[in-house]
């Protein structure tokens, strides 16, 4: 049994996470969450930047993974860029935090079915994908995927977490066609 | 490598701009390529946000895994900072600079 999102009635959707995949989805929010926590410097905590949503950050992040969740604004202007992410990183920052706080309140604690309202699903969609891009950047995910997981060995402990991936990108798909349809 | 043509079609400024003196070059908003976006997630992020059809937002998607990029939107730099802090929150690889 894999978890697969489907149409609900007003335009909700809904899927049935087993125990296996709760458990292991709701262990990478968690993740997530801790490194869209970690990531910011301390400057951030003062709380009249934080008010205006102005950030102090000029430099892509060092971890890879944060990088593409929050990368340069400008193709070739490192200047403009720094600028562009002072006032843009916080507020980027805040939205892929609280859609994490609704995923993994809708999620629950335990396993069983979820549904959305059309604006849940949303929430859901992003930090789906946000949770992606950093796992795919662990692993170094390319475009020739399968390649890549057929050249490891099978005792490859990153076997596993490929195949997270895998089921993550299946869930989203089905999110993404669930709202298409419904659209 | 080629990239997709500057649409000036975006629903709020299908106007006839014949006669309006242009005082900057304009921007452009660039979506790349990238191995871990799902193509029916970026054609339904850039349907959802820029309000296009959804032949135009397939065609674009298809020009970003094609051939690494698609403009997706141009306009003021504002306008396009705008533009690119909407792709990120979605988590799209997107950047903006003067149209070439």
């Amino acid at each position: 049994m894999v978890a697969s999102f489907r149409r609900a009635r007003r335009g909700e959707v809904s899927a049935t996470f087993g125990a296996d995949e709760h458990r292991v989805f709701r262990h990478l929010l968690l993740e997530m969450r801790e490194l869209l926590d970690g990531g910011e410097d301390s400057a951030e905590d003062d709380p009249l930047a934080r008010a205006v949503g102005i950030g102090t950050a000029t430099e892509v992040p060092e971890d890879p993974a944060l990088a593409r969740l929050f990368p340069d604004g400008y193709t070739d202007d490192p200047a403009a860029s720094a600028d562009f992410r002072r006032y843009t990183e916080p507020g980027l920052r805040s939205v892929k935090q609280a859609r994490l706080e609704t995923a993994l309140a809708t999620l629950g604690e335990e396993p069983g079915k979820v549904l959305l309202t059309p604006g849940q699903a949303q929430e859901w969609l992003g930090a789906l994908n946000d949770t992606r891009l950093v796992l795919g950047e662990r692993l170094g995910v390319t475009e020739e995927l399968e390649e890549l997981v057929d050249s490891l060995p099978d005792d490859d402990p990153r076997l596993m977490l490929f195949w997270v991936y895998d089921r993550l990108t299946y869930l989203q798909e089905t999110l993404v066609q669930a709202l298409w349809s419904g659209a | 490598m080629s990239v997709a043509p500057p649409e000036t079609a975006r629903p709020d400024q299908d106007v006839d701009t014949s006669r309006v003196v242009v005082p900057d070059k304009p921007w452009v908003t660039i979506v790349w390529n990238d191995p871990v976006n799902l193509m029916s997630y970026v054609a339904y992020v850039i349907q959802k946000h820029f309000g296009y059809p959804k032949e135009k937002a397939a065609k674009l998607m298809l020009d970003v895994h094609e051939k690494g990029k698609a403009v997706v939107s141009n306009g003021t730099r504002e306008e396009m900072e705008r533009d690119v802090e909407a792709m990120h929150g979605y988590g799209l690889w997107a950047t903006l600079q003067h149209d070439e």
